[in-house]
């Protein structure tokens, strides 16, 4: 067995982070404690799912320009492995959220966007599902999924920074506040060194999860696609 | 230019001819309004606000997703023969925010007659709702066009629009809290007005791009 190297990179990155997220003294910010440590695998879904999901935008344009079925599996299975990525980012985010607010979910802002962040996408599985032509459904889920995306940018980038909320980085005016993420001091260096290569390696998971789909669907539809 | 006014105005003479969606939106919107009224009597300013939205809502989702599902397969193969999508989707844009605001302009009378007026600033509100109806329609005119090209369209219009609507409909509500008399962070009810047109202008900008391939069958 070969794996090229960006694998056996994402592998290494997502080691180190495992090992190193769990070991690494971690400051102690507010009521936070040691589940500051969430951050090095919460935060990464969201980056990888935002990753997954401009991957699939761009495969979509490239459908719509080119006229490939190829690219229309592309852009589906990206998606999909999105929606997986959001799906674990609530969850983890809700473990978190039942040892620091209390609640697994307490219709923060924020949770409420993450959601139907995620449920747009779901829109766009049932979409697909719901026209059988598969030049037709390649057609018209490409336009969905482009329309899509520019309301999920908004959806999660600006509105989160208009309301307050409990979430890191949710309360005006504070240092680092209204960032849809993370809160500015939280990032001191020792957990950057875990975080950033933590980031890297889901986005790269990520792209390899869809990678084995995309080869799957290819091989098993082979003789519909042509090229 | 002349292409985009011949349309609106087939659009807008069938619509008077049949008069199909202005008295099945009068009725819906009357009777969700008296069955509202029966269930809480004249509501507070934050209900009224939540209500009245989500009316709006399944208004306008009603009366858009009409706009492309009512063409037949054979006249649109007629459209795609004759014209060209560009003018066939501003049209439908028009058309539908013109429906839209006459839609909310009923639906208002409706509200403020059937519930008492809780509004501060009732003549805030108003526009704030035809603006709120213009941007509704924007979104579901091309959620319709895609739905058009789906099987079990209506089931799919919704499940498609609801999600997407979000943004925008949790914007007017609070924008529309200043008419209630709610005062605001200096410089927010701004912010959020001018996201909510750069929305507005994301969207037609995106329909008119992408359209064109969903035109062709």
């Amino acid at each position: 067995m070969k794996l090229s190297w960006w694998k056996i990179a994402g592998i290494l990155l997502l080691l180190y982070s495992f090992t190193a997220g769990f070991l690494i003294k971690v400051p102690y910010v507010g009521n936070l404690y040691e589940t500051i440590r969430n951050f090095f695998f919460h935060v990464p879904m969201w980056f990888g799912q935002i990753a997954l999901l401009t991957l699939s935008l761009a495969y979509s344009i490239a459908f719509l320009r080119s006229g490939k079925l190829k690219y229309d599996i592309y852009a589906a299975e990206f998606a999909k492995v999105g929606i997986l990525f959001g799906i674990l980012g609530l969850i983890t985010g809700a473990i978190w959220a039942r040892w620091t607010w209390g609640e697994f979910w307490s219709n923060d802002p924020k949770q409420m966007a993450a959601a139907i962040a995620v449920l747009i996408y779901f829109a766009y599985v049932v979409l697909r599902g719901s026209m059988t032509d598969l030049d037709k459904r390649a057609r018209v889920a490409a336009v969905y999924n482009i329309f899509a995306y520019f309301i999920y940018i908004p959806l999660i980038m600006i509105l989160p920074r208009m309301v307050q909320s409990l979430h890191p980085g949710g309360l005006e005016g504070a240092e680092g506040g209204g960032n849809p993420a993370m809160g500015g001091d939280s990032l001191d260096p020792v957990m950057k060194t875990v975080f950033w290569p933590s980031v890297f390696g889901w986005i790269i998971m990520g792209i390899w999860i869809s990678n084995l789909k995309i080869r799957f669907f290819l091989y098993t539809h082979k003789n519909i696609l042509n090229g | 230019m002349k292409e985009v006014i011949t349309l609106l105005k087939k659009d807008l003479l069938l619509e008077w001819r049949q008069q199909y969606t202005f008295w099945g939106i009068l009725l819906y919107v009357a009777s969700s309004v008296f069955v509202l009224y029966l269930a809480m009597g004249a509501p507070q300013a934050d209900v009224f606000n939540g209500v009245f939205w989500m009316i709006q809502l399944f208004i306008c989702i009603n009366a858009v997703a009409k706009s492309f599902l009512q063409e037949s397969k054979g006249r649109m193969l007629y459209y795609y023969l004759t014209g060209s999508p560009l003018h066939f989707v501003i049209s439908k844009i028009i058309y539908n925010s013109i429906i839209a605001i006459l839609m909310v302009m009923i639906s208002l009378i409706l509200f403020f007659l059937l519930m008492k007026n809780p509004t501060a600033d009732l003549w805030l509100f108003v526009w704030i709702a035809f603006f709120g109806a213009f941007s509704i329609s924007l979104v579901f005119t091309l959620m319709s066009a895609i739905a058009a090209k789906a099987q079990q369209n209506a089931a799919i219009m919704a499940i498609l629009g609801f999600p997407l609507i979000i943004p925008q409909l949790l914007l007017l509500m609070r924008i529309s809290k200043a008419a209630f008399g709610e005062v605001f962070r200096e410089g927010a009810l701004l912010q959020m007005t001018g996201l909510l047109i750069g929305l507005d202008v994301l969207v037609i900008v995106l329909s008119v791009i992408l359209f064109p391939f969903l035109w062709k069958e």
